[in-house]
């Protein structure tokens, strides 16, 4: 193969593919600890003491507040000033987990705060502690009801995982980049760059409709919009 | 003086003047947004299938695909290889609006399909036309809907509007990164750079809740 086609096949989609496998890393831990944190911090703002309640609040406050490009910035370039060296795959991860946790809090506290009271009273009347309560009753349905937000958030988090190209994480944009720049075919380089996040995004959000579907209680379903 | 509240506050009138790039590519990019949202969604709701299809294909493409690809692709690609000589300034304004049109066609689609049938039926048995029933009936009243939907899309803009820095827009994220890598105070210029941002957001989302309550339409809370 020569031309267009070749330089596609032979040069470009190797280092894509590399890009694509940082990509991964770089989004499906981030998704993890992201979701984890959101469930943490949408539970403390729910059903914290105070003090907790309070820096949940500030802790969400602060990471939707500011461009997550900030946030990066913060953590790769900002933190030395402090002592602290982060490598440009832990300073992305870190970016994007903080930002995403704040983001599927907002999701986890409408979930919690939907659940009707009485449910909390019939547990706790079949003796169950307020923590078993939380854990057993509450977040089992409040999750399922918070997954449409936060599947979106998911989506935003593989989109946004681009950035981490500017704090010099070389992920599929930054490997193509790095290709376009050498050769000059931006167009073509970015065209394939560009239908590759379509499918990671599409794929994605199939993915997350069977797992809505596939967690669906009978009875409990509710209006999806 | 080097220290990082001497940084800050010699270079704050610098960031300052960012401030008001960073508002222009916003405003620019909402209005953008609009003007093109607003015929995607009215073709999505009530065009014939082939344009819904085409819209929806538009749509899937501009939320699909990541905002700094696409600043990459118009500005180094396809506006060169069309031999427009644009600067980063309004390309960062097309690109940024062209997703936003994207998303607020959504916005205003939910609206438009949130406004009961029978308002349509009752619009055309008065008879209406169906572009005057759309112009003078549905409109007026999804407009007022969509703020709430509005109010979101400009904080998701505003910040979104800092990734625009990578083509060179001298907006407020860039003089943040200037002026840091003149005087290595990274962490306080950032720390800075996000308050204006938030402030910026609290501001702008407070100016669209009270539009909401001034206009919103009573019984459809």
């Amino acid at each position: 193969m020569t031309g267009e086609a070749g330089f596609i096949f032979n040069e470009l989609m190797p280092s894509l593919l590399r890009g694509l496998w940082m990509s991964l890393g770089l989004i499906v831990p981030s998704a993890v600890l992201g979701f984890f944190l959101g469930v943490l911090a949408g539970s403390c703002r729910v059903y914290g003491v105070r003090a907790l309640r309070w820096s949940a609040h500030v802790y969400v406050a602060l990471f939707r507040g500011f461009p997550l490009l900030v946030q990066l910035y913060i953590w790769y370039f900002g933190l030395p000033r402090l002592g602290v060296y982060l490598s440009p795959y832990m300073a992305s991860v870190l970016g994007f987990s903080l930002c995403s946790g704040a983001y599927h809090s907002e999701y986890i506290r409408g979930a919690l705060l939907s659940i009707k009271k009485g449910q909390v009273q019939a547990a706790q009347a079949i003796g169950m502690t307020r923590l078993q309560t939380i854990l057993h009753v509450i977040l089992p349905q409040a999750v399922r009801r918070a997954l449409p937000g936060c599947g979106n958030e998911i989506i935003y988090l593989i989109k946004y995982s681009s950035l981490a190209y500017m704090v010099t994480c070389i992920e599929l944009t930054g490997e193509g980049k790095i290709i376009a720049s050498a050769t000059f075919k931006y167009t073509e380089v970015f065209t394939v760059v560009g239908i590759i996040y379509l499918a990671l995004v599409s794929v994605a959000s199939w993915g997350l409709g069977k797992l809505e579907d596939r967690l669906a209680l009978p009875g409990f379903q509710y209006h999806r919009a | 003086m080097n220290t990082p509240l001497g940084v800050l506050q010699q270079s704050l009138p610098y960031l300052l003047q960012g401030v008001w790039v960073t508002l222009v590519v916003v405003l620019g990019s909402l209005s953008l947004g609009l003007l093109v949202g607003l015929p995607l969604a009215v073709g999505q709701v009530y065009g014939p299938k082939p344009l819904k299809r085409l819209i929806g294909i538009y749509v899937w493409f501009f939320r699909g695909i990541p905002l700094l690809v696409l600043l990459f692709l118009f500005y180094f690609g396809l506006f060169p290889f069309l031999h427009l000589d644009l600067s980063a300034f309004v390309v960062a304004i097309i690109v940024l609006g062209s997703i936003s049109s994207a998303y607020q066609s959504q916005i205003l689609r939910g609206a438009i399909l949130s406004i009961p049938e029978g308002q349509m039926k009752a619009a055309r048995a008065i008879g209406m036309s169906d572009v005057q029933a759309i112009r003078h009936i549905i409109l007026p009243q999804a407009f007022r809907l969509a703020v709430p939907g509005w109010s979101n899309e400009y904080s998701v803009l505003l910040k979104d509007s800092a990734v625009t820095y990578a083509l060179g827009v001298a907006e407020l994220m860039a003089r943040a990164h200037h002026v840091a890598s003149r005087t290595y105070q990274h962490l306080v210029l950032y720390l800075c750079a996000g308050f204006i941002f938030m402030i910026l957001t609290f501001l702008g989302t407070r100016a669209l809740d009270a539009l909401h309550r001034r206009v919103k339409l009573r019984g459809y809370s």
